[in-house]
């Protein structure tokens, strides 16, 4: 891998408006007034940041103008940046912990057509060439042709897959393929799930019921959720990140789609509103279009 | 946190109800608020800061400043302006007349074009038409298989070659259906960036080579800014005849839907509701205005409602959920037929006001078997009359019906919830709200 963002700041510059590069545009010809604060409010709720988010930063960037007594336009430039970077950093820990005890499962969650199968391929490919045993569970058992899409990814990523027939118990594939990774020693078991809006509670309690079956055939296993979100989502992200929080917990974010020209803003509003951590960007549809998120090179990335 | 567009924009009325007068300084600081609740509804920036603009031209207006109730026909203007804005009439498909016309379903990854495809199978297929569906999506993982067996599931023709490029396929696809006599082709394309080009120039090559009736943009109600570079990039080079906004069935405000049309122009002609492939509805400018003002959708449920349920009892309904009057027994028989129209979320969040009104009632489908169950319990007497049932009662009722004492406390309370909430919308229609904007008016 040619440095870990190489592909994001490709496609960015790709998209020619870089977030907070389009900001220094403004920056670098201007003089520090109501204008240019508007300016880069318009940048950055055209990048989905958020009204409330927004208003916070801009807020702050005002305050700390007048407070330092702030001229150079340039100053004002790496504020945002440095501020930017420090909401992204909130809330973030190591993807695993030392004392884990294998196998960990990674629930992989989040509304329909997100990228949470492709995700799950791209994962169990990396991890596995990291010398991980990785097992995938098949559990949307719902949608059309699901399980053979994800069974594809496995034979891509050359990991064991347990599945059922369409149309059985998610819960009870779940509850396989717990047991089936504590029996062969993996590493990691990644749970494929349905795609599911948050608004539908009993869909929501079906996925509370997965995790507790997989708590009760791994009683001793970290179980991590894991939400997947769509990067050209707008501010309903917020409202999935709450609801599937409160449903089975979220561990990290992964955001998908970023090789479009959706500048994921929304990251900065959850992190900054909910401090959940981002572990991942995906950014196309190969195997290796997967890379770790990193608060500073992500914006680093986005300045360019 | 973000409040929903409807609640924004009630407290923004509210600030203008109070006052006698509109003046212009009441109406800015009000459009503030609109302002900022469309771009909390996903509103592209432009777009939302052009229709602010627009409105409070019109609002400053003589029209207003003699009316009596300011509120009220601000909140008329900005009704009106929103469903201008999103097409003011339902645009139709163009209907498989041909032999055959010719759809082609395009957008970005996963927003819902192979389910779209075989929900338009469906309701060509219901309306005795003869639709072939053709896979056209050859890169992603099973997405052949996906919508072979979406195919295979309403019994419509799967069209489909191994070693072809999809623009030959779609091309062999229309030949074949010339020959057998299809009514109708629907190609289900990739999804894809609208900034790759390798894709896009495909897509270009399959409307050159056969020339499609329609060509469809699917997008996702939940999409936010970038709709606008999205939906701008696929007329540009496709020239659309039409979007189809899909899960819709969420809680997304949808703003999007202004968005996309404001740059396109294209009308927004379907509504995607869920991911059974019956959950399609044709797209009504007003209704979504509405629905954006958190008017609710109270056209739809009724309109669905007469899909399903006879005539003169979704009227009859109507009237009782206005009037605040019914009671367990029709309680009891709209539960039969409610389940009869589908996923209550769906049917729940057409009704004003409902969304606040049961934030805190769940509308779990196993949940109402239980309330069948205790409804069930009670005698003819406390169906009709919920408010003798006393401890003792409770006690029998919860026995009878195998449930604890909670779940029949539980059930009386969401029931009052329900008949107060409804009681509501009921003053709310008397209150008058200008003509045209009713939504109870059919
Ligand atoms: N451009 C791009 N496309 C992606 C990315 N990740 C996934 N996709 C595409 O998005 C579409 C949906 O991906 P899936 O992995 O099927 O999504 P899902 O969340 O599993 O969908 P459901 O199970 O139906 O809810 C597919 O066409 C993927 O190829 C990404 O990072 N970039
Ligand atoms: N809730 C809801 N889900 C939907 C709707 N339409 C589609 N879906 C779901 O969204 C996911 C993606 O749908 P697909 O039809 O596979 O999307 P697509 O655009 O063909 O995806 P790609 O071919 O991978 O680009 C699936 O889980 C569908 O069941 C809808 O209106 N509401
Ligand atoms: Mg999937
Ligand atoms: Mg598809």
């Amino acid at each position: 891998m040619a440095g870990p963002f190489e592909k994001l700041k490709q496609s960015l510059a790709r998209t020619r408006v870089g977030l907070l590069g389009k900001i220094s545009q403004v920056i670098t010809r201007r003089k520090i007034d109501d204008d240019l604060l508007d300016d880069i409010e318009e940048i950055l709720i055209e990048a989905d940041v958020g009204v409330a988010a927004t208003t916070r930063l801009i807020d702050f960037l005002r305050e700390q103008a007048s407070q330092e007594k702030l001229t150079d336009v340039n100053d004002i430039f790496g504020l945002l940046k440095e501020e930017i970077t420090e909401i992204l950093s909130r809330g973030d820990a190591p993807i695993f912990s030392e004392d884990d005890k294998t196998p960990v499962v990674w629930l992989i969650v989040g509304v329909n057509g997100v990228g949470k199968t492709t995700t799950i391929g791209k994962l169990a490919t990396n991890f596995s060439a990291r010398g991980k045993m990785v097992i995938i569970a098949a559990c949307d058992t719902f949608r059309a042709a699901a399980i053979d899409q994800v069974a594809i990814w496995a034979e891509r990523s050359n990991v064991e897959i347990v599945k059922s027939q369409t149309g059985s118990d998610p819960a009870a594939v779940a509850y396989d393929a717990a047991k089936a990774s504590l029996a062969r020693g993996a590493d990691l078991l990644l749970v494929d799930t349905a795609g599911r809006l948050h608004t539908k509670s009993n869909l929501m309690e079906e996925l509370k019921k997965i995790k507790r079956v997989i708590g009760k055939a791994l009683p001793d296993a970290p179980i991590y959720s894991k939400l997947i979100i769509d990067g050209s989502t707008g501010q309903n992200a917020i409202s999935q990140v709450k609801v599937f929080t409160e449903a089975v917990g979220c561990d990290g974010i992964i955001v998908t789609k970023l090789d479009g020209t959706a500048k994921g803003g929304i990251i900065i509003g959850v992190a900054e509103e909910l401090g959940v951590p981002v572990d991942f960007v995906g950014l196309g549809e190969g195997i290796d279009d997967l890379q770790r998120f990193d608060a500073g090179e992500f914006t680093e990335a986005l300045f360019e | 946190m973000f409040g929903q567009l409807s609640d924004r924009l009630e407290q923004a009325f509210k600030k203008l109800r109070g006052k006698g007068v509109l003046t212009e300084k009441n109406i800015r600081d009000s459009m503030r608020e609109v302002r900022q609740a469309l771009l909390e509804a996903d509103v592209n920036y432009k777009v939302a800061k052009r229709f602010v603009a627009a409105v409070q031209e019109k609002a400053i207006g003589v029209e207003v400043l003699k009316s009596i109730d300011p509120g009220q026909q601000v909140v008329k203007v900005v009704h009106d302006e929103l469903v201008e804005l999103l097409g003011s009439k339902a645009e139709p498909l163009i209907p498989p007349d041909k032999s055959p016309t010719i759809y082609m379903v395009c957008g970005l990854q996963g927003s819902g074009k192979t389910t779209l495809v075989g929900k338009l199978a469906l309701q060509n297929k219901r309306k005795n038409k003869k639709p072939l569906v053709v896979a056209a999506d050859i890169y992603r993982p099973a997405a052949v298989k996906q919508l072979k067996v979406l195919a295979d599931s309403i019994e419509v023709e799967h069209f489909y070659l191994d070693d072809k490029k999809p623009p030959e396929i779609c091309a062999e696809a229309v030949k074949h259906a010339q020959k057998n006599f299809f009514d109708l082709v629907i190609f289900d394309t990739a999804g894809r960036l609208h900034i790759d080009d390798e894709l896009m120039v495909e897509l270009e090559d399959i409307k050159q080579k056969v020339q499609p009736h329609e060509i469809l943009l699917v997008a996702d109600a939940m999409t936010g800014q970038d709709a606008v570079n999205v939906s701008k990039e696929f007329h540009e080079r496709l020239g659309l005849t039409g979007v189809v906004l899909s899960k819709l069935d969420g809680d997304a405000r949808g703003g999007a839907a202004l968005s996309i049309r404001e740059v396109t122009g294209c009308p927004i002609k379907l509504a995607s509701i869920g991911e059974k492939l019956s959950d399609l509805e044709a797209f009504h400018p007003d209704r979504m205005a509405s629905r954006i003002l958190g008017m609710g959708d109270i056209v739809s449920l009724v309109e669905k409602a007469e899909e399903t349920v006879d005539l003169e009892k979704a009227a009859r309904m109507q009237e009782k959920l206005l009037k605040a009057k019914f009671d367990f027994e029709d309680f009891l028989e709209q539960m039969g037929q409610l389940k009869k129209m589908g996923p209550l979320e769906s049917l729940v969040g057409m009704i004003p006001g409902v969304g606040k009104a049961l934030k805190n009632i769940q509308l779990d489908e196993r949940q109402m078997e239980r309330m069948v169950a205790i409804i069930k319990s009670m005698t003819i007497e406390e169906r009709r009359n919920p408010n003798i049932i006393d401890g003792s009662r409770k006690k029998r009722i919860a026995r009878g019906s195998g449930n604890s004492v909670q779940s029949v406390n539980q059930l009386l309370k969401q029931f009052f919830a329900m008949q107060k909430m409804f009681g509501n919308i009921g003053k709310m229609k008397l209150k008058g709200l200008p003509a045209g904007m009713n939504p109870f008016k059919l």
